[in-house]
């Protein structure tokens, strides 16, 4: 369960190809549409939707407590805290449990993707025009062949205190 | 230093800190008790083992300032173990000093690595004086031991210096100078004075320290001022006859033996109480994996049960049963593995004790019962400083002068007492003192000004409750208060640390006769009884600690079973109304949908900060051993949860934080207070209270048609029941002792309560009545012991509810068949609490 080192993104681009720059391997998923990553080394799991438990008066973004385990987890709504749109009733959510030093945080995305490993020089700014709480998650942007990837930071994403 | 950069020197010294830490702890608790008894061999020995090991291992390790000085005041001790010198108290005083020096060079050497850098001077030259002052006898230090590489004077006979040793006081250097070799003892030998032949020169025995193994030695920290027993087997270099004497850690053998007290030594020997061989020192990270673990299992045995119970498989019953007692079994193994006797915390307070007696010039005699009464490590912890500051107060508020003490008849010697125990999977831990006090009137008129109630309300409080201002924040801190009443500053500190972990704090006082402030701390935080209650689709877990009774409250459209007092809902309960905290409010929970008829629900009455409050939930679910899970950092910002558990199908539970959620109940308490008196006098129960061997049993006043005193002999025996002849008829008597299995001895005269209902009456014997208590304001908490109903506390004592009924019958087993019929129901009847019923549902 702590095979994965909990480090910030920012610290976590080290795989490096043979003779060029630094690469970095993102975890993809989506969320209203758009393609968002997180490093795969902030990752420590991606699971199928788990039960949660409601915590009231937390935060709307707050989803819930996963029971991961024997580990009571808090799970985010990644739409919520993006600012996004809420999830259609009904539809699935997928939990992406990231650890943030000792903890282990579930956040929920719509649906995973693949991971894809990217140059850090082809980091782009964030687009622009991001405000609230994307702008202080989104950490760039990469172009993908098909579509555009933003990377988040994992340890933003996860706690709620430094939200706007 | 050179040598510690030898293998495993880091390590050596990393015991040798631990060990000697340990040891000026008990050197702590010894000399305050060597000041009572300045003549005991064996604490004087006790005495000087220690700090010839703390000499010993410093000069092997080449701590040279801590050598040097432990080396004075080795001399100082071995004087006065051979009697040669008695202890004063100021000589005590001298060596308390000694030791708070050794403790700072170690905090030193553990901080910097070097115990170079603590002014020694004073404490050298109070030593000193100390040896002149007492220079009546003529030997010199019996311990040529490792001369002091710089040289301070440690020969304290100024007359006498011996020749070969250093140059005087040349002021300690800072730095270590002295390479281990140096302090060895062998080399100033030559310079022993003749006269010390009563000490037998010290062979090189330390040359013997390099091999010295640091012995695992678990430290029961004995709370006895007698000296710690020590198993010689593991000593590796001990060579000599006197080796039993010596303790295991010890670094340098001394054959050197304790001549004035050769059979004390072999005594203590075979008390081998701290035996290396069978403990081990374990690191308390492991400790803490192991219970971490342990609550997983604990988790998971939860859900094997819960899935079990739903199974047919009588195979699988029967594996999830032997699983359920072996997870028991081994969680209060782990748990015990971290239990640590109170003591540990205990053994500080003597020396604090003395000091502040000493500085506030009042003799204080500190008795402790219960010393090894075990609690968890991070509780012990947790009360520690609460602790200290309770025996702080009693020493300096609670205790007269002595002057004092004698105008009003008492020893002059104070007593502050220390008491622990087990009760009810609790810790009971008391501090008292026989001194002046509190007075409530000055407590009460201090409430006033400072705002905390008003007068009609100050006039209502009891006596307890008006002692509960001492821990309003603040409270005590104005010095009027302090010299006239009692307690010092930060009562609600230690109140807020104690209810902090759990645990609850009341105050009990006598005026001009003491107080007393008990402690009550759970044995552990990581595995908590809880009761876990549902309110819509949510699981809640309450710990138990705070739970005081399960009540039922009727469904009906809001108001009818509850009233308003301004804001708050209240309940009216025996007479009493609590303020009542809806949960789904509280917590801003939806109301469930589709649920418009009125449905019973449940007040778990709680209690915390000394507030009671009821929590209105849906239903009860249960009651579990939960593991409290932090919430992570995202939600730990959230003031009502403490916490969240795994609950045995897997699914989380939040753990109600139930101090925040009193608070929602608490602005308007008082209010509800000073009104509930008046308007619940007509529910109030009268109760007379009895005395029954030593208990006091009550029943209630108006099953009373009429007391009888009666010549024990006037009761006759009928079969296995009694019976008295009164004016012709046979009333049947039930002997309320024999009837509780109270014994008693024989008795002249026993007081009848007569019950009468028509023609016919019963009548209990009890030894005596004692009062008739006009209300039962606190509530009646069931107690599950056989004839009885419940039990109150009226005036501090705890009053057993005869199940009057159940007694009646065991008198006369057709009573009712008699009595039955319209008049039974008014004539006999006796309140049952109404909260009874749901309480034993719980199984609370």
């Amino acid at each position: 369960m702590r095979s994965e080192k909990g480090q910030s993104a920012k610290g976590t681009r080290g795989a490096r190809g043979p003779g060029e720059g630094r690469r970095t391997g993102y975890v993809t998923f989506e969320l209203a549409g758009g393609l968002y990553g997180i490093a795969v080394l902030d990752v420590q799991e991606v699971l199928t939707e788990q039960r949660r438990t409601r915590v009231p008066t937390a935060p709307p973004e707050v989803a819930g407590l996963v029971n991961l385990r024997g580990q009571v987890v808090t799970a985010i709504d990644l739409r919520l805290r993006l600012g996004l749109p809420p999830r259609p009733q009904g539809a699935r959510s997928t939990d992406v449990v990231v650890r943030i030093g000792d903890e282990a945080v579930s956040l929920l995305v719509d649906g995973i993707g693949d991971v894809v490993e990217v140059e850090d020089d082809d980091l782009e700014p964030p687009p622009d025009g991001l405000s609230g709480p994307m702008a202080d998650l989104v950490l760039g942007a990469h172009q993908l062949p098909d579509r555009l990837l933003l990377p988040l930071d994992a340890v933003r994403a996860a706690s709620l205190d430094v939200s706007v | 230093m050179a040598d510690q950069s030898l293998d495993g020197m880091d390590d050596i010294v990393a015991d040798f800190l631990v060990e000697s830490a340990e040891g000026l702890d008990e050197l702590d608790q010894q000399l305050v008790a060597l000041e009572r008894d300045p003549s005991s061999r064996s604490l004087l020995a006790a005495i000087f083992r220690t700090v010839h090991t703390v000499k010993g291992t410093s000069g092997f390790l080449a701590f040279s300032d801590l050598e040097r000085v432990a080396h004075v005041g080795e001399t100082l001790l071995a004087r006065l173990r051979d009697g040669r010198a008695t202890a004063t108290p100021h000589t005590v005083t001298v060596l308390l000093h000694l030791v708070d020096a050794l403790r700072e060079l170690l905090d030193r050497i553990e901080t910097t690595g070097t115990d170079a850098g603590v002014d020694l001077a004073p404490v050298v030259a109070e030593i000193q004086a100390e040896l002149q002052a007492g220079d009546g006898a003529p030997a010199p230090p019996a311990e040529p031991g490792p001369d002091a590489p710089a040289g301070l004077t440690v020969e304290p006979d100024a007359g006498r210096s011996a020749p070969a040793k250093g140059s005087g006081a040349r002021p300690k250097p800072a730095a270590a100078k002295a390479a281990p070799a140096k302090s060895q003892p062998a080399k100033s030998q030559p310079a022993k004075p003749a006269a010390a032949t009563a000490a037998p020169p010290k062979p090189a025995a330390a040359t013997a320290a390099p091999a010295k193994p640091q012995l695992a030695k678990p430290q029961p920290t004995s709370s006895q001022p007698a000296p710690e027993p020590a198993p010689a087997p593991s000593e590796p270099a001990a060579p000599a006859p006197a080796a039993p004497a010596s303790s295991a850690q010890r670094p340098a053998p001394v054959p050197a033996p304790e001549p004035a007290a050769p059979a004390a030594a072999p005594a203590e020997a075979s008390g081998g109480r701290r035996s290396s061989d069978s403990t081990v020192r374990v690191d308390v990270d492991l400790l803490e994996q192991l219970m971490a673990m342990v609550g997983e299992l604990v988790l998971t045995r939860n859900q094997v049960l819960e899935r079990a119970a739903a199974s047919a498989d009588p195979q699988m019953i029967k594996v999830a049963h032997r699983l359920d007692l072996v997870a028991a079994d081994l969680q209060d193994g782990v748990m015990r593995t971290r239990m640590q006797p109170i003591d540990h915390v205990w053994s500080r307070l003597p020396r604090i004790v003395r000091d502040l007696g000493a500085q506030l010039g009042r003799q204080v005699r500190l008795v402790t019962e219960g010393a090894d009464t075990e609690l968890d490590r991070t509780l012990l912890e947790a009360v520690k400083d609460p602790l200290t500051h309770l025996v702080r107060n009693a020493v300096d508020h609670g205790l007269e002068p002595a002057a004092d003490r004698r105008a009003a008849g008492k020893d002059p010697v104070g007593v502050v007492t220390l008491r622990a125990r087990h009760e009810g999977g609790q810790v009971l831990v008391e501090v008292s003192d026989d001194g002046r006090g509190m007075d409530p009137a000055v407590i009460g008129a201090r409430a006033l000004e400072r705002g905390l109630v008003d007068e009609a309300g100050l006039a209502k409080l009891s006596t307890a409750e008006v002692l509960g201002f001492v821990f309003a924040p603040g409270f005590s801190t104005a010095a009027a208060v302090t010299s006239v009443s009692g307690r010092g500053v930060g009562m609600d500190v230690v109140k807020t640390n104690i209810e902090g972990i759990g645990g609850s704090i009341e105050l009990e006082s006598v005026l001009g006769q003491g107080s007393t402030t008990r402690l009550r701390v759970p044995l552990t935080l990581a595995i908590i009884p809880a009761l876990v209650v549902a309110c819509g689709e949510h699981r809640f877990a309450v710990p138990q600690g705070g739970l005081r009774e399960l009540v039922g409250l009727p469904s009906g459209p809001e108001g009818t079973s509850t009233e308003r007092v301004g804001e708050v809902e209240v309940l009216r309960l025996r007479g009493h109304l609590l303020p009542l905290v809806r949960l789904d409010d509280a917590l801003g929970l939806e109301p469930v949908a589709s649920e418009d008829e009125p449905h019973d629900r449940v007040v778990a009455v709680l209690e915390t900060v000394g507030r009671r409050f009821g929590l209105v939930v849906d239903s009860v679910v249960g009651t579990q051993d939960i593991v409290v899970k932090p919430l992570g950092g995202a939600l730990a910002g959230l003031e009502h949860f403490s916490g969240a558990t795994i609950l045995g199908d897997g699914g989380l539970a939040l753990i109600l934080d139930l101090q925040a959620l009193s608070r929602s109940a608490r602005e308007q308490d008082l209010t509800s207070r000073a009104e509930e008196v008046t308007e619940s006098q007509q529910e109030v129960t009268q109760l007379l209270l009895a005395e029954v061997g030593s208990r006091h049993v009550a029943v209630p006043l108006e099953i009373v048609a009429r007391l009888e005193v009666v010549a024990a002999g006037g009761l006759e025996r009928i079969g296995t029941r009694w019976a008295m002849q009164q004016h012709g008829v046979v009333m049947p008597v039930l002997d309320v002792a024999e009837h509780l299995g109270e014994h008693v001895g024989p008795r002249e005269d026993v007081a009848l309560i007569v019950h009468s209902v028509g023609s016919r009456s019963v009548a209990l014997a009890v030894d005596g009545i004692l009062d008739i208590a006009p209300a039962v304001p606190a509530g009646i908490s069931n107690l599950g012991a056989p004839g009885l109903s419940g039990s109150v506390v009226i005036d501090g004592r705890i009053v057993e509810l005869l199940d009057v009924r159940q007694a009646l019958l065991a008198a006369d087993p057709r009573f009712y068949d008699e009595v039955d019929g319209p008049t039974r129901g008014s004539t006999y009847k006796v309140p049952r609490p109404r909260a009874l019923a749901a309480t034993e549902g719980a199984g609370r």
